[in-house]
């Protein structure tokens, strides 16, 4: 089949199960996200073939917009190029924010420079990641402890919580994007 | 955090999308920033004190008519940019036609006028007043479509700030003319043109700094 008509094809299949989703369908959704995920897995994949694990959270963090946005498809518009314009967004937010942060890195042509600068880096990152975990809602930040920085299992933190597990994921992602604005605000 | 658990939350979390509800939302909360400058004219610059007269007059309607229809162009404009990937198409043309409707009346106007008239009537009584005036009406129109704006999902954030600003410079023009004097229409293509112009140019300096998400 030439790719055209296989795109068409994706289109219309999409688009009923995002239509019947819209309308309350949670197997519909469900089916809906895991094809698109894998559709955007395979889109960030050819633009991010140097760093696999950011594809992924791309993959994720696009998800969550298409949920968060999803009263912003307009009908009479193809599925295709509503969630193509999200996923380049996204895709441009994150090389600009990665940029910045690859920017404030030092040259690395001094060999003598591992030697110059040592050790408790981490401790102070550490340090500074407690005081901006200070700003999160109760919640998200229990979330994000947990699951993030002591590494637990979101079975464990729902469990320790009394969170659901839904909300323990929702509340790590929320977590992380108010922590990537924050620390983008501070800037 | 596995893709696959991501999706089983968001599918669990999934309540129907009436995108009836979506439009009226976005239409109320556009159109409520018009009925605001109008009071604010009212009560603060109070209406032209011939207003009655002027109601007679065709220039008058023309000049009403003027912003709003690069309002509602302005506005069709807002709401294709407040989805991802929907295009502009033809909206652009429905703000620049006014425009250019507008500048050939002025044309005509001036070329029929003695040369010693030309220049006070582009520059009317209140040339220094009227740009001012336009974009102060503005602003609650423009606070009004950048919050319509934030619940949507704009991606290009210049253009959608301009759209939101120049749907607003628009409102605020509209109100603005029950106030006003002026009725000619070398005046309405310079000073109203912009008026509308200094609220677009606002907004597109101001969608990347607020309409991120």
């Amino acid at each position: 089949m030439p790719a055209t008509d296989r795109a068409q094809a994706t289109e219309e299949r999409l688009r009923a199960l995002f239509l019947a989703a819209l309308d309350g369908d949670a197997a519909a959704y469900r089916q809906f996200l895991s094809d698109l995920g894998a559709h955007l897995r395979a889109f960030f994949r050819r633009r991010l073939a140097h760093t696999p694990d950011h594809a992924e959270d791309l993959v994720q963090e696009v998800l969550l917009a298409v949920h968060a946005q999803r009263h912003t498809w307009l009908r009479d518009q193809p599925l295709t190029s509503w969630v193509h314009a999200i996923a380049k967004y996204k895709l441009l937010d994150h090389l600009r924010a990665h940029a910045r942060r690859e920017a404030l890195h030092e040259p690395l042509d001094d060999e003598l420079e591992v030697f110059a600068a040592c050790d408790n880096a981490a401790a102070e990152a550490r340090r500074d990641l407690q005081r901006v975990l200070e700003h999160l809602p109760e919640r998200q930040r229990r979330a994000v402890v947990m699951v993030r920085v002591e590494g637990a299992s979101v079975a464990d933190t729902a469990r320790a919580t009394g969170m659901s597990e839904a909300a323990v994921k929702v509340g790590v992602h929320r977590g992380l994007k108010l922590l990537a604005a924050k620390v983008r605000g501070s800037r | 955090m596995k893709t696959e658990d991501l999706i089983t939350a968001l599918a669990a979390d999934a309540p129907p999308v009436d995108p009836r509800r979506v439009a009226r939302r976005f239409t109320l909360v556009t159109l409520a920033g018009l009925p605001i400058a109008l009071v604010a004219v009212l009560a603060l610059l109070g209406p032209r004190h011939d207003l009655a007269v002027a109601m007679g007059l065709p220039m008058f309607w023309v000049k009403l008519a003027f912003p709003l229809a690069i309002g509602a162009s302005a506005w069709l404009l807002l709401r294709r940019l407040g989805s991802p990937g929907a295009r502009a198409g033809g909206t652009l043309a429905g703000v620049v036609l006014p425009v250019l409707l507008m500048w050939l009346l002025a044309a005509a106007v001036l070329l029929s006028a003695p040369a010693g008239e030309r220049l006070p009537l582009v520059l009317g009584a209140t040339w220094r007043q009227c740009p001012a005036f336009i974009t102060l009406l503005a602003l609650p129109a423009g606070a009004l479509a950048f919050g319509a704006l934030r619940g949507l999902a704009p991606t290009r954030l210049v253009p959608a700030g301009a759209a939101a600003g120049l749907f607003a410079g628009a409102t605020g023009a509209a109100a603005y003319s029950v106030h006003c004097p002026e009725l000619q229409a070398p005046f309405l293509g310079v000073w109203y043109l912009l008026g509308m112009l200094v609220p677009a140019a606002l907004g597109a300096a101001l969608g990347p700094r607020v309409l991120r998400w």
